[in-house]
């Protein structure tokens, strides 16, 4: 099942300040009581976007000027914390194609890159003087070039850092892995068989215990 | 030349390289809980695709379930929901589920080991990003997301790039008082919450061989604060112990040869790693942290940071933190005032934990301004801590005895912090709003820490609040 190549996202950028943004934040945790992703976009950062009663504050993706971004600019270590792959669903299902930040969480980036949503990482000068620029003319257009690792807008060429399997899976539309995983059913059958503990279905047998 | 347990596990389960050079790992275990594994059984069924090992996969439910009120349905129609479609997906795929009414469901994290379903040399992925605390047992265990969910219930693999792996080494012998938690966040401050990124995590030296493994576990559960993806301890003779007779560990005449095969998972004395860190285990005291990341924290006795005094990239996030916090940079943070006291979660949820908090509170009163929880990790934990009248005595102190979950660790049960108030928590994560409220503030710290707040009314050092004595 071949996807739509995604070699290049253009378009605003919004710029989302610090470091160490986590997935908390990204998506706070009552918002996970659901069984498909559709509509968390709606609640994307609510915390920093809403105060008690609902009402907006002071919030970057609530101010006008970046309405209808497509790319995020942040910090350093972002994504940290829970695995939860509702924070890049939101992200994505807010709008947005492509993250760009001085640093990703691990797990944050490896869910991202399976969606299918970018996470191109840049010194935190450039990030700077990317965010500069989007303040400064929030309707500049940014392109973020997955295939070439830049960052492009007005005379500006920023590089950029995404590590080669995922900038390969992405441009050739195999960012979603388990068409690949799939194909090595007979390699993973030899390999389960040399592995002891995976052996056949089997039922507990002894009582429960629990010191050491 | 040797290798390292990290590459020797992953040697074992890489089925084959990938176009894109990645690897596919074969995952041996597989545990899913209620929040991250809907949304996967909801993309197999659009794929048209079955679970492929159903018997290698372990369900328990533990984030939504409330703690003092169990029946269902529950009063939360969102929580409710999810509870269901877990049994649902579980018949439907054949899948082995620790419902509430099996006696063995708990923090998935907590369940795993217990049931023996947890072992050496085993890959382990389960969506959630704790799924690191399965390292105590010399497993690769790995936090994964929704979308990885669903790849290993298809294929029963993942594609990976290789991690790199930091030794570290605690050297010498931890000063009464100090816990597995300090340890392990003394190595967070000490290397960053991002310190990790890229690497395994083998935790080795004096320290981690006298470790019990519960205490293993507390330490291999927050590698992921530390920014590592996964961390683990070889095993050794303690590993095996524990182990024994556990339902789902090998029995018979089958037990002898995996201890066997076991035993060789552990790193060879001769390996490379990419990395060697060497901490003083003295270096180490009772740690709390004071602002919005684990990576924040501070010895008992310190103060805490002001803006000023950090290195210049670290100032905006001390100043947002305090702002945060509400603190004041330069006061020590002992005495800070807190109105709620969490014990428990897959970090300090666990039977050892509780034993050793309730053999210092007999006796003792939580202050009248606290309110104090204690929420055991699993079934079986609550089941033997009743045995062993620990129930009693923390409600004889002023503890509310919960049910097991994950409780105010996330907060996506109704157990939750209300406006700005201050937690004092034996949990894992101080992120903003963590703990159910979006202004509420945490601050970690090991059980017995959370228990001299508690008493007291205020952070304390639970040196002097209990005596404690060398061990
Ligand atoms: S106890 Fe906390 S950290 Fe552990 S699995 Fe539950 S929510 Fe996650």
């Amino acid at each position: 099942m071949p996807l739509k190549p995604i070699s290049q996202i253009s378009g605003r950028a919004v710029y989302v300040p610090g470091d160490d943004v986590d997935t908390d934040q990204i998506i706070p945790a009552r918002f996970l009581r659901c069984i498909t992703f559709d509509g968390l976009g709606e609640f994307l950062f609510y915390d920093l976007r809403k105060d008690g009663e609902g009402r907006d504050r002071p919030h970057p993706l609530n101010d006008p000027r970046f309405a209808g971004a497509s790319i995020m600019i942040a910090g350093n270590n972002f994504g940290c914390g829970s695995s939860r792959e509702h924070a890049p669903q939101a992200i994505s299902k807010a709008g947005f194609d492509a993250i760009v930040a001085e640093g990703f969480a691990e797990i944050f980036f490896g869910n991202s890159s399976t969606l299918g949503l970018p996470c191109l990482r840049a010194s935190r000068q450039d990030i700077q003087s990317i965010a500069a620029a989007v303040q400064a003319d929030p309707s500049i257009e940014i392109t973020a070039d997955v295939a070439n690792r830049e960052i492009r807008f007005g005379d500006t060429t920023i590089p950029c850092n995404l590590p080669e399997a995922v900038r390969s899976g992405l441009v050739s539309g195999a960012w979603d892995p388990i068409a690949e995983l799939l194909e090595g059913d007979s390699a993973i059958d030899a390999l389960a068989q040399s592995l002891p503990y995976v052996g056949r279905p089997r039922r507990p047998r002894a009582p429960m215990r629990n010191e050491e | 030349m040797g290798k390292s347990l990290f590459e020797k596990v992953w040697d074992a389960h890489a089925v084959r390289t990938l176009g894109n050079g990645q690897t596919q790992l074969f995952i041996g275990t597989h545990l899913i809980h209620e929040v991250t594994s809907p949304q996967a059984f909801g993309m197999l069924r659009e794929m048209g695709v079955g679970v492929k090992f159903p018997h290698r996969t372990f369900a328990t439910v533990d984030h939504i379930v409330p703690t003092n009120e169990l029946t269902e349905p529950f009063s939360d129609p969102l929580a409710d929901a999810m509870i269901k479609e877990l049994r649902k997906n579980c018949r439907e795929f054949g899948i082995t589920f620790f419902d509430l009414n099996s006696g063995r469901q708990g923090i998935v994290h907590i369940v795993g080991p217990e049931q023996g379903i947890t072992q050496p040399g085993c890959t382990i992925a389960c969506g959630d990003s704790h799924t690191s605390t399965h390292g105590a047992f010399g497993a690769i265990a790995f936090g994964v997301g929704t979308t990885e969910v669903r790849n290993v219930l298809a294929t029963q693999t993942l594609a990976m790039s290789k991690l790199k792996v930091r030794r570290i080494n605690v050297n010498g012998r931890l000063n009464p008082g100090v816990y597995a938690k300090d340890v392990i966040l003394h190595i967070i401050r000490v290397l960053g919450v991002n310190g990790g990124l890229g690497y395994a995590y083998e935790y080795g030296g004096e320290i981690f061989q006298a470790m019990s493994m519960e205490e293993r576990m507390t330490v291999c559960n927050m590698s992921i604060e530390g920014g590592a993806r996964c961390g683990y301890v070889n095993p050794d003779e303690k590993t095996i112990r524990y182990l024994k007779g556990r339902p789902y560990a090998p029995a018979g005449r089958q037990w002898d040869a995996a201890v066997q095969r076991w035993m060789a998972f552990a790193s060879d004395p001769d390996c490379r790693y990419d990395d060697v860190v060497t901490i003083d285990a003295a270096d180490i005291a009772p740690t709390v942290t004071w602002g919005i990341n684990p990576g924040q924290g501070i010895a008992i006795d310190e103060a805490i940071p002001t803006p000023d005094s950090v290195s210049p990239d670290r100032k905006a996030g001390v100043e947002e933190a305090l702002a945060f916090m509400q603190f004041e940079g330069g006061r020590p943070i002992k005495g800070i005032p807190v109105d709620v006291a969490f014990l428990g979660s897959c970090t300090n949820g666990r039977l050892s934990d509780l034993e050793e908090v309730a053999k210092y509170i007999r006796g003792r009163k939580v202050a009248g301004s606290v309110k104090a929880i204690a929420v055991p990790g699993s079934q079986v934990v609550a089941k033997i801590a009743h045995e062993k009248g620990l129930d009693k005595i923390f409600t004889q102190a002023g503890f509310e005895w919960r049910s097991a979950g994950c409780s105010m660790c996330l907060a996506m049960n109704p157990d939750k912090l209300i406006g700005d108030q201050v937690c004092a928590s034996s949990s894992n994560r101080n992120f903003k709003g963590r703990q159910g409220s979006p202004t509420g503030r945490t601050l970690l710290m090991s059980p017995l820490m959370v228990a001299a707040a508690a008493i007291t009314g205020s952070v304390s050092d639970a040196r002097e609040v209990f005596a404690v004595k060398a061990r």
